[in-house]
């Protein structure tokens, strides 16, 4: 084990650990907001849209993130330029860079992942308690962000700290679109050192900390609603 | 129109590696599994009725699997394991092997699996009520006849769903193994797309063939669900 090429490369390493960072929340964020309503048709909007949502469910959890990924960048990258006018449009920045692409990739899948769940969130609320909450004259929005949702939440948070380490745990796909992530530098060092195993080594111990920081993240989050037994 | 035509095109050329790819990463998926399955089993049973030695190593062994991403594992396993293995051989006295692609990728894959099936087991086998295994010691079987004629056939309705999403996961998992340049659909995708420049219906076919998969062993998964569970009165009809 040779480790004297890391205080070279720590600064890389805090940029690469930025990004996963940014990839990750920002997924996380957009995909979340997106399976919400994903997984809210899917149990009471009218039966096109729910079927719509479920298709859409099937299709991104029943393939791999990495074609995904690659058919959004590689695919959609190599038809949009010829789509006349957008080179001058002022959107052309956004769809040369890579980022873009992969927050758009990384979100879809979180928001099937977790539509999904959050489907099984929203049936598992009892009736009795949404009509409770429209006998005191709660109505539609309301209701949902009143009762509906909160009592979703709390029985599904830990199943989602699991799939926010799943997400977290596939940030390194990034990298196969050109985007330097921790594991991105990672594969940088080992081209420029030649070690096999040490900058893998350090990626893996990075990830392991932020997966850890992640599930610290959650429990406090699941100790902060009150549940039945600690009434 | 156009996409229809290009797309019958590339397969025209290129429908033979598809389906070579196809099967390359079916045969991974499911030594992996299998691999994963065993290593479950016995990675349970050690979690249960282990010593606190063993406990404490596979502990060590699920948490850092789950904890490290794939693709950082896979490529620690892919190197770390092939030149163990032929120093292992070398220090006694013989020669080196090349490892194929598809039994690195399986050992890889299958040990990743391991970590996540032996949570799903070890929980499958604690949810089994401890008075059915109690009952069957006391019909006079012995402990591994309890095991075969009580415990499994209890266990096997609570292991399934999370076992089936372990073999969803495998099978998109080795999509991985294309970073370290193994020859199965992914890999096959990206360099038929480059070679015939045709890469929004290269990746589209491949998604295709993988929700192919998906969907068939979703539909063969439930059939299996429905005979492991019946005699077990649904949640909806208690």
């Amino acid at each position: 084990m040779v480790w004297d090429w890391l205080p070279e490369y720590l600064p890389r390493f805090a940029e690469g650990l930025w990004i996963t960072i940014k990839l990750f929340v920002l997924s996380l964020f957009f995909g979340f907001a997106l399976a919400i309503p994903i997984g809210l048709v899917q149990v009471s909007g009218p039966k096109w849209l729910g079927l719509i949502a479920r298709g859409f469910c099937t299709l991104f959890r029943g393939t791999p993130l990495l074609i995904q990924l690659w058919l959004l960048y590689y695919g959609l990258g190599s038809v949009v330029p010829y789509y006349p006018g957008l080179r001058e449009s002022f959107i052309w920045p956004i769809l040369v860079e890579a980022f873009p692409y992969a927050i758009v990739a990384f979100s879809l899948s979180v928001a099937a992942y977790e539509g999904h769940v959050m489907k099984g969130a929203f049936q598992s609320v009892p009736k009795g308690e949404l009509e409770a909450g429209r006998a005191f004259g709660m109505k539609g929005f309301t209701l949902l962000r009143r009762v509906w949702f909160p009592r979703a939440m709390q029985n599904v948070l830990p199943t989602l700290a699991g799939e926010a380490v799943l997400t977290l745990k596939s940030v390194p796909l990034a990298s196969t679109i050109t985007i330097f992530g921790v594991y991105g530098v990672g594969s940088i060092v080992r081209q420029e050192t030649y070690r096999t195993y040490e900058p893998l080594l350090f990626v893996g111990f990075i990830y392991v900390c932020i997966t850890a920081l992640v599930v610290v993240l959650f429990r406090w989050l699941e100790s902060r609603v009150p549940s039945e037994s600690q009434m | 129109m156009d996409f229809i035509l290009s797309t019958a095109n590339l397969l025209h050329e290129w429908g033979p590696n598809f389906l070579r790819g196809l099967t390359a990463t079916l045969q991974i998926a499911f030594g992996a599994y299998l691999l994963g399955l065993v290593i479950g089993i016995l990675g349970a049973l050690g979690k249960i009725y282990g010593g606190r030695f063993l406990k404490l190593f596979l502990e060590v062994y699920t948490t850092i699997i789950r904890a490290v991403p794939e693709l950082v594992l896979i490529l620690l396993l892919y190197y770390a394991g092939t030149s163990f293995l032929n120093q292992l051989l070398e220090a006694l006295g013989f020669n080196t092997v090349d490892i194929s692609g598809v039994a690195a990728g399986i050992a890889v894959l299958g040990l990743v699996q391991g970590a996540y099936s032996t949570e799903v087991i070890r929980g499958a086998l604690l949810a089994v009520p401890k008075g059915e295994t109690d009952a069957a010691i006391a019909f006079g079987m012995s402990k591994f006849k309890a095991f075969r004629r009580v415990i499994l056939p209890a266990m096997i309705p609570l292991a399934l769903p999370g076992m089936a999403n372990l073999w969803m996961i495998v099978t998109k998992d080795t999509a991985l193994l294309a970073v370290v340049g193994f020859e199965e659909l992914a890999l096959v995708t990206k360099q038929a797309a480059a070679k015939s420049r045709l890469f929004l219906e290269a990746f589209v076919v491949a998604a295709f063939l993988y929700l192919c998969v998906t969907l068939l062993s979703n539909y063969f998964f439930k059939l299996l669900e429905r005979r492991s569970t019946r005699g077990i009165p649904k949640l909806d009809q208690v």
